[in-house]
């Protein structure tokens, strides 16, 4: 084997794997990808049924319902509520009045439910995005922020 | 008094590690025998300093000196010393200071065991790795002081995170950051050769061991930071694809990479440019994996606190270093002479391929954990990259590299034998194909994807043994032999082997956990029974029981096999006193190499109690098989031509060794 065909080969695998790798990519991108959402934004514009999604806020104080080993509750953002039902053991740290994000779809009678939920893992820590939810609607308090 | 004298060792070890990179580099650069000379010992002294701060701030959270910030924020008096004493690096401050700690005790190494060094290099290699700790230093001293005092002070602590008052916290840092530092050995000896633009067999010589030394830890560290999540969270999953954990695979998929492709340079003198660049790589993704966990720009569990000066500080020192580092790439790169290029049907082939593929999961993973990030500061968006994207990007492109390594130590360097290798690999592909039809026809309605998984799991297994086999010719000559063979065989050969064998394993436990795995969700009251797997549960009913600093409701399981109680499982919901966080503690029992899991929820509305139990058959092997492949890399370090700071045969670099 010549040196150009060396390395014409080299430069073959090494594009072969590369396209592999950015369509292994691409096509992940396209249907694995879960936009987060506020409860206001929701409220303007809702999310197509099936699609998954994450919402992200507090848990509404008074809100939650537990029937069995399924589990209602409210997340606000200060603004909008919006309630999520979810089946099996909440985490830990989940309790009203403290931060939350739940991945889930709407089913077909239009109720969000969500398979997976997120408390903090901290008492001292407030997951990002739902910290900038509720500095966008104004309900931030500086002294809950401040105690870390 | 303690904390001041800890803090003001802290500066002098800043201070020294100023010169210490100055001195040197300088020293390198002029020629200097008289200032290179004075690296090794600063290298030492600058260890001193900084082991004598982290000494001293572990004494004041012994003490539980609450006037000190840090043990205020992360300690109680009524913690158990264990955790007073981790507790030291479970938050950011502590946490930094170890960071710096590791790469102080590497430093020292370095300086003790590269006598045989040329002195260029090692005084090269040694002020890189004092500009490194000067500016990590400088970190802590402006943004996170670990020392800083509070006035007046509090009378009792706030108590260590419940999640992290584990053993874990124990194990799983150090490791993680003996690996993570452990790369700034390699990056510190590519940037050396880039600053005298040369480099040949023997440097890959020197860097292997420290890379190795590197990649045990760092494989060390990730799998035991799995098995703590595992069983701390409750939630029976062993990786999340979280961004921190994404954070410590980078590094170690480009650490693999580097570790094979310096074979290749010492063997044949060959991909000398790809390996330095892999070196510079390697350790900017550990310092791209502080940056991730240390600024707060992520969510994840491993987030203490958000600051926004820390952040933009990490950020300018991954600029300075990653930046820094791939200029002085981009000009001196083509001062190197590249090596020859190669068969492609040969050992080196089949190197380059397996480099080609960790780097590009590598960077599949560098891409779905970084592009929320670059999404959201474009077009303010927030999305999430979670498991699927990981899964359907790294997972078919570690399924690739796995179906080719059984082949490429079966091939010889130069000029391979493709038709020998697959004559070779053929009954073991048989076998594990026989195996896999097996287990779906056995498992009816079992998941298509779980026995190609399993095919190729016991592919890579099967293969790793093959090749064992082949090189002592087991089989071939009278087993006497074959065993005189064994003993002859260089470590490094059984290293090769082991890590092989060790990454099929884990791949077996996690095709079988992620196929054959049972769940129940139950909501039980005493006398209850569930059954799972091949076991029966009885639930008994919720006890209480007292800890040192918290409370448990233990929930009892007698579990029965066949008619026979083979255990009893307690899971518990513990309450801390001191700030009423509680943890689930699941109740795990192992039987062969599945493993049965327990956690108990919330109470229901009607008095009983929810529960998650699971029965995940082979899980273990996700964990034994990266200690296997720890071990692999044990083997291979104490090999006499590895071995760090053993004299060199003169020479040799030229000549091809023989091909192992």
């Amino acid at each position: 084997m010549s040196r150009r065909q060396r390395r014409l080969v080299l430069i073959g695998v090494v594009f072969a794997i590369l396209s592999l790798a950015v369509g292994l990519a691409l096509n992940a991108f396209r249907e694995s990808v879960v936009f987060f959402v506020t409860p206001s934004e929701l409220a303007a514009k809702p999310v197509e049924t099936g699609k998954r999604f994450r919402i992200g806020g507090l848990v509404k104080q008074g809100s939650l319902v537990r029937e069995g080993l399924s589990a209602r509750f409210e997340v606000t953002d200060g603004g909008a509520s919006f309630p999520v039902v979810y089946r099996g053991l909440l985490p830990d740290l989940f309790r009203e009045q403290q931060g939350v994000v739940a991945e889930g779809a709407f089913d077909a009678a239009g109720t969000f439910r969500a398979d997976t939920v997120l408390a903090k893992h901290d008492e001292r820590y407030m997951p990002k995005e739902v910290a900038d939810a509720l500095k966008k609607q104004g309900v931030w308090r500086e002294e809950s922020a401040a105690r870390k | 008094m303690i904390a001041e004298l800890g803090h003001f060792s802290l500066a002098l070890a800043f201070a020294l590690a100023l010169l210490q990179a100055g001195i040197s580099l300088w020293g390198a650069a002029k020629r200097d025998v008289t200032l290179m000379s004075v690296a090794g010992p600063m290298a030492l002294a600058g260890f001193g300093f900084v082991a004598f701060a982290f000494f001293c701030l572990v004494a004041v959270y012994v003490q539980s000196d609450f006037s000190v910030a840090s043990v205020y924020a992360n300690s109680h008096s009524a913690q158990p010393l264990l955790y007073k004493v981790t507790g030291v690096w479970g938050n950011h401050e502590g946490s930094m200071l170890l960071w710096v700690l590791v790469l102080a005790i590497f430093s020292a190494l370095v300086a003790l065991f590269s006598g045989n060094l040329p002195m260029r290099l090692r005084a090269n290699v040694l002020g890189v790795e004092g500009a490194i700790a000067a500016v990590f230093l400088l970190f802590i001293l402006t943004t996170s002081n670990p020392f800083l005092r509070l006035d007046p002070p509090p009378v009792e602590g706030r108590e260590l995170n419940p999640i992290l008052q584990d053993i874990g916290l124990a194990i799983h840092p150090p490791l993680l950051y003996l690996g993570y530092v452990g790369f700034s050995i390699s990056f510190a000896f590519a940037i050396a050769a880039l600053i005298e633009g040369r480099i040949d067999a023997a440097w890959a010589r020197w860097v292997r061991p420290w890379a190795l030394v590197a990649w045990i830890f760092l494989t060390l560290g990730i799998a035991m930071g799995s098995y703590w999540a595992y069983y701390e969270l409750g939630w029976g999953g062993y990786w999340f694809w979280d961004p921190v954990e994404n954070a410590s695979l980078m590094p170690w998929l480009a650490g693999t990479a580097l570790l094979h492709s310096a074979v290749v340079m010492e063997k044949r003198d060959a991909l000398k440019i790809w390996t330095v660049l892999l070196a510079i790589l390697t350790f900017s993704l550990s310092l791209l994996g502080t940056f991730l966990v240390r600024s707060g720009v992520l969510t994840s569990v491993h987030t203490f606190a958000n600051d926004p000066a820390r952040g933009v500080f990490i950020l300018a020192i991954l600029t300075l270093f990653v930046g820094g580092s791939f200029t002085l790439f981009a000009w001196r790169a083509t001062e190197l002479k590249p090596g020859g290029l190669f068969a492609p049907i040969s050992r080196e082939g089949a190197l380059v391929l397996n480099n080609l593929f960790l780097s590009a999961a590598a960077a599949t993973v560098l891409t779905g954990t970084l592009y929320p990030l670059a999404l959201e500061a474009i077009t303010g968006a927030k999305i999430s990259v979670g498991a699927p994207f990981f899964n359907r990007t790294a997972g078919p492109l570690f399924l690739c590299l796995l179906i080719l390594m059984p082949a490429g130590p079966l091939l010889a360097w130069k000029r391979g034998d493709l038709a020998g290798v697959a004559q070779r690999l053929v009954v073991a592909a048989a076998i594990s194909f026989a195996v896999a039809a097996l287990s779906l026809w056995l498992v009816q309605g079992g998941p298509l994807l779980a026995a190609i998984g399993l095919f190729i799991a016991l592919y890579a297994i099967a293969g790793a043994l093959v090749e064992f086999a082949d090189r002592t010719a087991l089989f071939r000559e009278p087993l006497a032999a074959s065993l005189s063979r064994v003993v002859g065989l260089p470590r490094s050969a059984f290293g090769t082997t082991l890590a092989h064998l060790g990454i099929g394993l884990a791949l077996l436990g996690i095709v079988a956990e992620a196929g054959w795995s049972e769940e129940r969700i139950v909501a039980l009251k005493a006398g209850d029974q569930v059954s799972i797997g091949q076991f029966d549960l009885q639930f008994k009913g919720v006890i209480p029981r007292q800890g040192p600093n918290w409370r448990d409701l233990v929930g009892r399981f007698e579990v029965r096999k066949g008619g026979v109680v083979v255990a009893t499982m307690e899971p518990a919901k513990r309450t801390y006193l001191a700030n009423g966080q509680s943890t689930t503690e699941a109740g795990i029992e192992t039987f062969g190499f599945g493993q049965l899991y327990a956690s108990l929820g919330d109470p229901t509305a009607d008095g009983a109690v929810s529960a998650r139990i699971y029965w995940k058959p082979l899980v273990t092997l996700i964990w034994l098989g990266g200690v296997v492949m720890a071990i692999g890399g044990a083997c291979s370090i104490s090999d006499r031509r590895l071995r760090i700071g053993a004299p060199q045969p003169a020479r040799r670099s030229t000549l091809p060794a023989p091909a192992e």
